[in-house]
């Protein structure tokens, strides 16, 4: 391995493809400050409006306010992953993003998976009942 | 040389010419890592959202949760975000002073997350809002507490670094040290993310 490296860091062809500066033959994926910064802000922006809508009421259903602010919290999650953790597919090969895709999808069904099963559970038990009602039950 | 005549070196450009090539595989083993962390948060989310609406006759989240200091946690634990991005970028320049600053700084944010976190907790046990009140509250703390251990133990790991920065300074085995930990303090802001909008957020709202 580390003699092919080598050879590799001879290559002509060792190209400055990469859009960030990469040119010192570092290994770890790092950032610009211009990057670090965009992501700050995107951070900041996204993080404000969903403060803003539940402080403030800014929906009158709170379904829709629930369906903004999850809408909100994906995209900055996407943020974080593309300025901060510096994802991309070509990192490590693309074994980086071969298992966040995996996690994801074992994420999401962990989450669905336990609400929809848990939310059917709690519908089909009996309907629900006071304090009161439970003790003159027969 | 004919063109379809593939070589070893048109093979061997192929596959090296483009991508990173770290010298072993620590990045690629801390990033999985850091998938199986985010399944254990997953399943801690689940948890709540499942237990979540079951207040047992207690308090629910409006009448305990206190956005505004959410607000500000939140902040803190982003302003530590990227001023760990700032040390990263000066350990790129070589330059250990600024690093460490940069470091030191993030450590201090991260210190001010975890003292606003334990002054809530402490606020809803003397409120009588334990977790031993309700599933509700049982799910909150584990869920929201895993997640403030994480932070301190990444203040922990932050402080171990920053003595062996001071006294190595930035060779390539601190280098690596520094990448994962910035791996796993970006990622304890993303599992944050979820925290805040699943739980305080939607919680005030429910």
């Amino acid at each position: 391995m580390s003699a092919a490296h080598d050879t590799h860091d001879d290559h002509p062809l060792e190209a400055h493809v990469h859009s960030h500066d990469h040119g010192h033959g570092e290994a770890e994926p790092h950032g610009t400050l211009k990057g670090y910064f965009t992501g700050f802000i995107l951070s900041v922006i996204l993080t404000a409006i969903p403060f803003w809508i539940v402080m403030g009421d800014v929906f009158r259903s709170p379904q829709t306010a629930t369906l903004v602010i999850l809408i909100f919290a994906f995209a900055q999650i996407f943020v974080h992953m593309v300025y901060f953790l510096h994802m991309n597919t070509s990192s490590e090969g693309g074994w980086n993003m071969l298992a966040l895709i995996f996690t994801a999808v074992l994420v999401v069904i962990t989450l669905s998976g336990s609400l929809w099963v848990m939310y059917h559970m709690n519908a089909n038990m009996m309907p629900a009942m006071s304090a009161h009602d439970m003790r003159n039950m027969p | 040389m004919s063109t379809t005549v593939t070589t070893v070196d048109d093979v061997r450009s192929f596959y090296l010419g483009e991508d990173h090539h770290p010298e072993n595989g620590t990045m690629l083993g801390f990033w999985l890592y850091l998938m199986s962390d985010c399944l254990l948060f997953a399943v801690m989310f689940a948890m709540y959202g499942v237990l979540g609406g079951n207040y047992a006759a207690g308090p629910g989240p409006k009448e305990l949760f206190d956005l505004p200091i959410v607000a500000v946690n939140t902040s803190m634990l982003l302003l530590s975000s990227i001023t760990y991005g700032f040390a990263m970028l000066e350990m790129a320049r070589n330059r250990k002073l600024a690093t460490l600053t940069w470091l030191a700084i993030t450590g201090l944010f991260g210190a001010a997350f975890i003292y606003f976190e334990l002054t809530e907790f402490i606020h809803l046990i003397h409120e009588g809002a334990g977790p031993q009140r309700s599933a509700f509250l049982s799910s909150f703390f584990t869920l929201v507490g895993t997640h403030g251990l994480h932070v301190s133990f990444g203040i922990v790991w932050l402080i171990t670094l920053m003595v062996q920065v001071s006294r190595g300074g930035l060779t390539a085995a601190n280098r690596r040290r520094l990448s994962c930990l910035s791996l796993f303090w970006h990622f304890l802001d993303v599992v944050w993310i979820g925290v805040f909008t699943f739980v305080y957020l939607m919680g005030v709202l429910r």
